[in-house]
């Protein structure tokens, strides 16, 4: 399954809009995650405070949607663009691939609640696709 | 046995009893076959599914989708036994409609997405869990009786 012209205009086009509040959706999002996937916390052990509307996971969820942003510009060429982030969650993070298609959906989730009107089906298929190729992207140096 | 807390009986009967039921069951399945083209396997004397507007106008599609959400009803009021409410409708979709399961999960998702959209901000992180927690439910008794 992989974007076709017309998606990858939809995609950029889509978070080129959403841009503004792209902090906003990160966190979320992030936030999403830790509570209703209580298990996703067990990457996350570190931190002092895992509340959800705390500074540490707010903080991780811009980076995460720093990331998705990064992802956005090298569309044409995922695998090849996120080599170092695969590298990172490959080698140093380890960070099971099923957590990818989870946080997805949080992602989509807070898309639709901020952008009720917007976040169309297409543009839901467009976006869900591109998710899923950024997961794959991101798993490319597993093994 | 599923056990519930307060706060999760209270927020499923407070978004079942403020969703429109057409609106949300319309908007979900069509939805649906729009983000998972594959799920229209099972519609094919649905007519006119060819694009995603032929989709979201197709009277076929907004029935049954209806017909989904109004189904969901009967786990809203049972929830303390779901698999026993749906044991029936399981069987049906195993033996006769022959779907597969994952669909269960495909379609509880668009609803979810559907949802937060009605409810905006309202739809919080803790919302949002005791939905999805009873969807799991739902989809997990929709898939019993499969063997």
């Amino acid at each position: 399954m992989s974007l076709s012209a017309k998606e990858k205009v939809i995609v950029k086009d889509f978070f080129a809009k959403v841009s503004s509040r792209s902090d906003e959706i990160g966190a979320e999002a992030l936030a999403r995650l830790i509570v209703v996937y209580p298990q996703t916390k067990s990457y996350f052990a570190h931190w002092k405070d895992l509340s959800p509307n705390g500074a540490p996971v707010r903080k991780h969820g811009i980076t995460v949607m720093g990331g998705v942003y990064e992802a956005v510009s090298k569309i044409d060429d995922l695998a090849g663009g996120l080599l170092t982030l695969s590298e990172l969650h490959a080698f140093m993070l380890r960070v099971d691939p099923v957590n990818f298609k989870i946080l997805s959906h949080c992602i989509l989730v807070v898309l639709s609640m901020l952008f009720a009107e917007e976040f169309t089906p297409q543009i839901h298929v467009a976006v869900d696709k591109f998710l899923a190729l950024v997961a794959l992207a991101l798993s490319e140096k597993y093994r | 046995m599923v056990e519930w807390t307060d706060f999760e009986r209270a927020t499923i009967r407070s978004i079942f009893s403020k969703i429109d039921y057409d609106d949300v069951g319309t908007a979900a399945l069509s939805r649906c076959l729009v983000v998972y083209p594959w799920t229209q396997r099972y519609f094919g004397n649905f007519g006119n599914l060819y694009n995603a507007a032929a989709i979201q106008g197709n009277p076929m599609v907004a029935a049954h989708g209806k017909t989904v959400l109004h189904g969901l009803d009967r786990a809203v009021k049972n929830m303390d036994d779901i698999k026993a409410t749906y044991a029936e409708l399981s069987v049906l979709h195993s033996e006769k409609l022959r779907v597969d399961p994952d669909n269960f999960r495909l379609l509880a998702d668009c609803l979810t997405i559907v949802v937060a959209a009605r409810m905006g901000a309202d739809f919080t992180a803790d919302v949002q869990g005791a939905f999805q927690k009873f969807l799991a439910v739902v989809v997990s008794s929709l898939g019993r009786q499969y063997h």
